[in-house]
């Protein structure tokens, strides 16, 4: 009960700030509300665990909104869901590993999300993220670490056709990668010039 | 002002939409599509500046960006005002204000000028020869002056408030220029479907099409096709076209920036960005990038109204604007004939004087003549006549010895020149290229590459139309992965020129003031002289004369340059080489550069959750890696020491409350953590028990400290690590390191958790009575929760790792909880705090408690050279241990030597000095000069609980000092203080444990 009351009261860094579009340029920036996130390390993983697949390519994310794994390494999974499975979901993979050795660490509070959609996404994201988004380099489905500026993130392409993206960054970079992207939005020009490039 | 000088038609400009700016605070009036070059012009201004050195008036030589003339100063309003812009490239709008440079007080009466009648004096190194001595005038008067004489234009006085973009891109093929070449290439990549970017400085792509009214391609207006190929560049999805974009530096790994002027040309700009860095890494590059013309080297060369003839054909033909009525177009090639066959349909009076007798000329000759302009072959340049505006031009006739024979004076109003044709091969040197030689174009070519890039067309040295066309269609296809060739046909390039250094005269060569390099004032007899001087290398020769040097880095001057040091060292062109050329090809504003990366865009300012508490409570901050941390909360009227002292003395009586969250956090968990962090760690970890705390010191494989922080038990396969502040990435790193590269066979994992746990320190003898009624499922007596232990529970309802540890000598706590509810917990504490006057206190605070017990901080009781046992900690290490990280080391001959500088406390004699930090110490004031330095002081403070100040400092064999006197340095001479044990608070420790 204790657990339940006390995530409510979570204070977000961005706060519950709601979609912004700073360039109306359909490039849609939205601080994420708050969210488990796991930090899953384990060698020699297996098919999955908890119902997480841990066999995808490495740099691929699998899931859905409410319940997603990024495979960022060979033995290196970033987990998110709602906080709602906060609290039996390790003990639920931790179970499904059995004897295999591995960590598993709450990051929920350390990692901070910004959900980044609109046909633009891929250019704002550009403007601090020198990797190639591409459909073909970065397809939908795709997750890496990688550098925004000069804040590591990790980069998620949401499954789907639309282009939706999801930012996660540590806590204390939120409020520079927040208005950097912002920043970035207006900076990648009209939409009718932005699109054309 | 009616434009005089515009022709009634012809030119891309649109006539229906006029444009005023203002140039020395007159009106001008052009068309859209005018540069402020063409609008001058179009108005009869050809003086427009004062050259660098000699102060000449000085005219618009070129149409694009190698001019080195025509330099202005570009006002776009408040705060957008910046200089040196070439004119050839501002593109004219409504509301620019342009300012001509150099002179005083005014352009056609500048004082300045007098350098021009002194130039005998002003010769090659001039300065290097002149402010040599006396030595003692350099600081006062040299360097003022020259300083003061130094650059064009003036700087900027007030911050940029423009927006600047920064934009990463990738592509298959990246085409640098939009000319035929790089059209064509650009297309044929296009067709494959790779992507494909199109870059090109102008506001229009086209390149020598925009120009060229008189070519067909396949058949049709090379115009038509120019528009028809844009046409379908523009609906592929695959491409990209960038105008206003030039390529100005090439990196290794096929990384190209380029540099977009996105809303100069627009009279208001919004909300855009007035310049984007595009960062583009390209699979394959084509560099179709042309060619620069060269000058002809005559006396006055330089006089407004003498222009390069292609720029008379390109401001003729693409702009309507007649250069001057009366036009000589001076040669030594073919390319000015179709200049000068243009001007002529152009409805202007011609001649045409070619340093090539007759049988040298190829079809151009008989084209020209049969148009009725007169020719006259076999002719030298003498001399130009006129000062602010050309009036005529002395031509002679020459016989192959070069001798000249009868002067006659051409009359004009406006010169074309051409001495032949340069392949800009900037990029491809850039690019590491090796160029080569080719002497029937008398010009440097891309050699060997040496990454994925091709030239073609002019930069490349192939001037024809078709042949650019094809060579371009060529190279975008095989860029692209594709073997396709295409023939075009095309009207026949008027092509060919005989390589001239400096024209042939009868004048005294010492008298002659023939210029090489207009940017820079360099003459052929500048050249001369520092070859004369000595200065064989051309990079030399370049440093000596400064030619090449600049905003036009050289671009018309280089190969002129180059030939007259060749022939004064009787040496071929690739003997003396070509000098480096490196980015940008052209100028790039610093907000370029700089891009989005301003204010708080510059760094990340890293903030905790309760900063905004902290700075609610009249906290002021300190920087502490990206951090920013509370260094202490004035009450009002307080100075940095009165509220130290308050601080200081509110944690030893009552209870104060500090933010440590910003303490590098590691989880490391595996069955193997515990070996993991005995070979990391100096200190036995095996035995610590779950639940208990120890304080860990790590070095580096050298035997030095790295750094230090308290580390729990959580389980037997998990330990709660936490660094300093500014050490958690390099720790992390560390460790990382070890685990992947020494031992992989570790089942051990390391996940960061500095941000997912806000750090709460309550320090002081109230600390327990504070969070009592708080904490839920933890046992706070010192019976069943000791110092150095650690125990899970929750307080406020929060889950909490609580830590029993101190930092301060006091009875303390550090309350680890989640982050995002930390500030709840700490307004809960506040509350719960009031009752026992809770203090909050910042970093300066903890750094004065933590010295009073000697506790060393990482960075300033050690720099990187310090072992354990000179800060005493010595008894840290597991003796036991078969090794750890940094063992080896510590058994060296130097670190187990005497005389290593040792941790110590010293008290001064005067008990109110402060010494300062960094102070040297030394045994004896008295002996002579250089002094032995025994050590230096690392900490210092005021310390208001032992009402003294009290230091730390390493001393060479400090320990067996203690008792003894030493001397410190301070800003009025030494102060005698005495070595001391450095816990100068509680030494026996007994407040810890309460």
């Amino acid at each position: 009960m204790l657990e339940a009351l006390y995530r409510t009261a979570r204070a977000l860094p961005l706060g519950r700030a709601p979609a912004s579009d700073p360039a109306r340029s359909g490039i849609v920036i939205q601080p994420a509300g708050a969210e488990a996130r796991f930090a899953l390390r384990v060698r020699d993983a297996g098919a999955s665990a908890a119902g997480l697949p841990l066999d995808g390519p490495i740099n691929s994310v699998r899931g859905n909104d409410r319940r997603w794994i990024a495979r960022l390494g060979p033995d290196e999974w970033l987990i998110g869901s709602d906080e709602s499975e906060a609290d039996h979901l390790p003990s639920a993979i931790a179970a499904d590993l059995g004897e295999r050795a591995h960590s598993i660490v709450d990051v929920s509070h350390r990692n901070v999300g910004i959900d980044v959609s609109g046909p633009l996404a891929a250019v704002a994201l550009n403007a601090g993220c020198p990797l190639d988004l591409g459909d073909a380099a970065f397809p939908p489905g795709s997750a890496t670490r990688t550098l925004l500026g000069k804040a590591e993130i990790v980069l998620i392409r949401h499954p789907g056709g639309a282009p939706r993206y999801r930012v996660e960054c540590w806590r204390s970079f939120a409020t520079y990668v927040h208005a950097l992207l912002a920043e970035a939005a207006i900076g990648a020009g009209s939409t009718e010039q932005a699109v054309r490039r | 002002m009616a434009q005089p000088f515009r022709l009634s038609r012809g030119g891309r400009i649109d006539r229906t939409r006029p444009v005023r700016f203002t140039f020395n605070g007159r009106t001008v009036e052009g068309f859209h599509g005018d540069s402020v070059a063409s609008a001058l012009l179009a108005n009869g201004i050809h003086l427009v500046g004062r050259s660098f050195k000699y102060h000449r008036p000085r005219g618009i030589l070129s149409h694009g960006p190698d001019e080195p003339s025509a330099l202005l100063s570009v006002d776009r309003g408040p705060g957008r005002i910046d200089p040196n812009n070439r004119a050839s490239v501002v593109e004219a709008r409504d509301g620019l204000k342009t300012l001509s440079q150099n002179h005083w007080p005014s352009l056609e009466h500048d004082i300045g000028a007098v350098n021009d009648l002194l130039s005998p004096v002003f010769v090659a190194g001039f300065y290097y020869k002149t402010f040599m001595w006396p030595r003692k005038f350099w600081d006062k008067v040299y360097e003022p002056f020259i300083r003061a004489a130094a650059g064009l234009g003036k700087a900027p006085a007030v911050a940029d408030p423009d927006r600047y973009a920064n934009r990463h891109a990738h592509c298959d093929v990246l085409v640098v220029g939009a000319g035929p070449a790089g059209l064509s290439a650009a297309l044929a990549a296009a067709r494959t479907g790779k992507r494909v970017i199109l870059a090109d400085e102008g506001p229009e792509p086209g390149g020598a099409l925009l120009h060229d009214v008189t070519a067909e391609i396949d058949g049709r207006p090379a115009a038509e096709w120019l528009s028809a190929t844009l046409a379908e560049l523009d609906s592929r999805e695959n491409v990209i076209l960038l105008p206003r974009t030039t390529a100005f530096g090439y990196y290794n790994h096929n990384h190209v920036a380029l540099a977009e002027r996105v809303t100069d040309h627009l009279p208001s700009p919004g909300t855009a960005p007035r310049e984007r860095l595009w960062q583009v890494r390209a699979g394959e590059v084509v560099l179709a990038g042309g060619s620069h013309e060269r000058p002809l080297v005559f006396a006055d060369n330089d006089r407004p109204g003498i222009l390069l003839a292609e720029s008379v054909r390109v401001f003729v033909n693409r702009y309507g604007v007649a250069p001057g009525r009366r036009i000589v177009f001076a040669t030594s090639g073919a390319s000015a004939y179709a200049a000068a066959l243009d001007a002529k349909a152009a409805g202007l009076a011609v001649t045409l004087v070619d340093l090539r007798t007759e049988s040298e000329c190829g079809p151009e000759l008989a084209r020209l003549k049969a148009a009725g302009v007169e020719v006259l072959t076999g002719h030298t340049v003498i001399g130009a006549k006129g000062t602010k505006r050309v009036t005529g031009l002395i031509v002679a006739p020459v016989d192959r010895a070069g001798r000249c024979g009868a002067h006659r004076v051409l009359e004009c109003d406006c010169v074309g020149m051409s001495g032949g044709w340069t392949p800009a091969v900037h990029l491809f040197s850039q690019s590491r290229g090796k160029l080569a030689y080719d002497e029937r174009l008398d010009a440097f070519l891309p050699g060997t590459s040496a990454q994925a890039e091709r030239s073609a067309g002019a930069s490349k040295g192939t001037y024809d139309l078709a042949a650019c066309l094809q060579e371009g269609f060529a190279a975008g296809a095989a860029a692209a992965g594709s073997d396709e060739r295409k023939s075009f046909t095309a009207s026949p390039t008027l092509t060919g020129f005989k390589p001239v250094r400096a024209m042939p005269t009868d004048a005294d060569p010492t008298k002659v003031r023939a210029f090489v390099d207009f940017q820079n004032d360099v003459t052929a007899k500048d050249i001369k002289l520092a070859v004369r001087e000595g200065f064989h290398s051309i990079e030399h020769v370049k440093r000596y004369t400064t030619t090449g040097m600049a905003t036009d880095q050289g671009k018309t001057s280089n190969m002129n340059a180059l030939g007259i040091v060749a022939g004064q060292l009787d040496k071929t062109l690739p003997g003396v080489g070509t000098t480096t050329f490196r980015p940008p090809y052209t100028p790039v504003t610093f907000g370029t550069l700089v891009g989005p990366a301003r204010h708080a865009l510059f760094d990340p300012i890293r903030t905790t959750p309760i900063h905004e508490w902290a700075e609610e409570h009249g906290a002021l901050f300190e920087n502490v890696a990206l951090w920013r941390r509370a260094w202490y909360f004035p009450k009002s009227g307080e100075d940095l020491h009165a509220a130290v002292a308050r601080e200081c003395e509110a944690v030893r009586k009552g209870v104060g409350i500090f933010d440590a969250s910003t303490l590098g956090k590691i989880e490391v968990v595996g069955p193997d953590a515990a070996e993991f962090m005995n070979r990391i760690y100096v200190n036995p970890w095996l035995k610590l028990e779950v639940g208990r705390c120890r304080y860990g010191l790590m070095l580096k494989e050298d035997g030095y400290i790295l750094d230090d922080g308290v580390v729990a038990r959580i389980a037997p396969d998990c330990f709660h690590v936490t660094t300093t502040t500014g050490g958690a990435p390099r720790v992390l790193a560390h460790m990382e390191d070890y685990l992947q590269t020494e031992w992989p066979d570790l089942k051990v994992f390391l996940t960061s958790t500095t941000e997912q746990w806000a750090v709460i320190a309550l320090q002081g003898p109230k600390a327990r009575a504070v969070i009592a009624p708080l904490v839920d499922g933890i046992d706070l007596s010192p019976e069943a929760f000791p110092h150095m232990a650690m125990r899970q529970g929750t307080i406020c309802g929060v889950p909490t790792r609580l830590f029993r540890v101190s930092f301060t000598g006091e009875l303390g706590f550090e309350i680890n909880v989640p982050s995002d509810h930390a500030r709840a917990v700490w307004e809960a504490i506040w509350e719960a705090g009031q009752q026992h006057g809770i203090t909050p206190y910042g970093t300066e605070t903890m750094h004065v408690l933590r010295a009073e017990k000697g506790y060393i901080i990482i960075g300033q009781e050690t720099d990187g050279t310090v072992t354990p046992d000179d800060v005493g900690l010595a008894g840290m290490i597991a003796k036991a241990k078969k090794d750890f990280v940094g063992k080896r080391s510590l058994a060296r001959p130097d670190v187990v030597a005497t005389g290593r500088k040792q941790l110590v406390g010293l008290v001064t004699d005067d008990p109110k000095l402060v010494l300062d930090e960094g102070a040297q110490i030394v045994d004896d004031p008295a002996q002579p000069i250089p002094m032995r330095m025994l050590g230096h002081v690392t900490s210092s403070y005021w310390s208001p609980n032992c009402g003294r100040s009290i230091a730390m400092a390493l001393v060479a064999d400090g320990r067996a000092l203690q008792g003894g006197p030493l001397h410190v340095t301070t800003p009025e001479g030494f102060a005698r203080v005495t070595v001391v044990d450095p816990v100068f608070f509680d030494p026996k420790g007994e407040r810890i444990h309460a």
